[in-house]
């Protein structure tokens, strides 16, 4: 599984380098999204811009990673390709999280500063 | 060279290649029932779908749909055992996609597809599903779904909708 973090000021970045997020690397997901936002900034900002494809198990893993911020954080999702953004939508979950167009719209003026 | 006997007994070779039949009309994949090769059947019927003209809305419904039905043998039907046959058979009829998928392991619970209901969304984040997405993406993508259980057998029949007119985008 291939993510990259960055930060812009109060914000980290979270780019998924992998085409798929799917049963076959759900678990390790959730897993290195806690390695990389444990003690990191309070909103954190996903970028499935890369992701073409993302099952239930992928989604269930995104939910658990939103849920193991805790309570005073933030994830938030940016550049959700077609097939990923029916997922969210025909699960309602598009409900439940602020989706960005993409990385620069998340960040704004931040990306100034970094 | 296409499969010309174009059997449906599974063989060891089956699980690299789709074989299309002669007149282009039928896919049978045979899968190994672990999550390493439903990717893999996974890109090989998106392939062949797109090959056979399916336009990229239908492959996209496809996909998904055949990712949670497959899944879910190796996540539960194949629980067990660890690992298993799956067999899928994608027919072109008209304006739909025809679709069986058969496994060799446990029954359904109750001997029915779950339900598949929306989940209440409206709770604090710690208590958001995790889980229980992908009957309810099967259900919204298919035209219908039914299940049958014979001997040892699992059978899962479903149809999705090949025009653009389908109920959802």
């Amino acid at each position: 599984m291939d993510l990259t973090s960055k930060d812009f000021g109060a914000l980290r970045v979270i780019t998924v380098g992998d085409a798929r997020i799917d049963a076959a690397v759900a678990i390790r997901f959730k897993d290195m999204m806690r390695g990389l936002t444990e003690g990191g900034p309070k909103r954190v900002v996903l970028d499935l811009a890369a992701v073409g494809f993302l099952d239930s198990s992928g989604l269930g893993a995104v939910v658990a990673a939103m849920k193991q911020l805790g309570p005073d954080r933030s994830l938030e999702l940016a550049g959700l390709t077609p097939m990923v953004e029916k997922v969210f939508r025909l699960t309602r979950m598009d409900t439940v999280f602020t989706i960005h167009p993409d990385v620069a719209a998340a960040t704004g003026r931040l990306a100034d500063a970094g | 060279m296409l499969d010309r006997s174009f059997t449906f007994m599974g063989r060891a070779r089956d699980h690299r290649r789709a074989a299309i039949s002669p007149d282009g009309q039928r896919i049978r994949l045979v899968c190994a029932g672990d999550d390493t090769s439903v990717r893999r059947i996974l890109h090989l019927a998106v392939s062949a779908l797109r090959r056979m003209g399916i336009a990229p809305q239908a492959c996209g419904n496809a996909e998904i749909v055949l990712a949670e039905v497959l899944n879910n043998v190796v996540e539960h039907a194949y629980a067990d055992h660890g690992r298993g046959v799956i067999e899928i058979e994608i027919e072109r009829r008209r304006d739909v996609l025809d679709v069986h998928v058969r496994d060799d392991g446990r029954p359904m619970p109750r001997g029915e597809i779950p339900l598949g209901r929306p989940h209440d969304l409206d709770v604090p984040p710690h208590a958001l599903p995790e889980g229980g997405f992908g009957w309810l993406l099967v259900r919204e993508l298919t035209e219908t779904l039914e299940y049958h259980r014979s001997a040892n057998r699992n059978e899962l029949h479903f149809c999705l909708a090949l025009t653009a007119t389908n109920r959802i985008n």
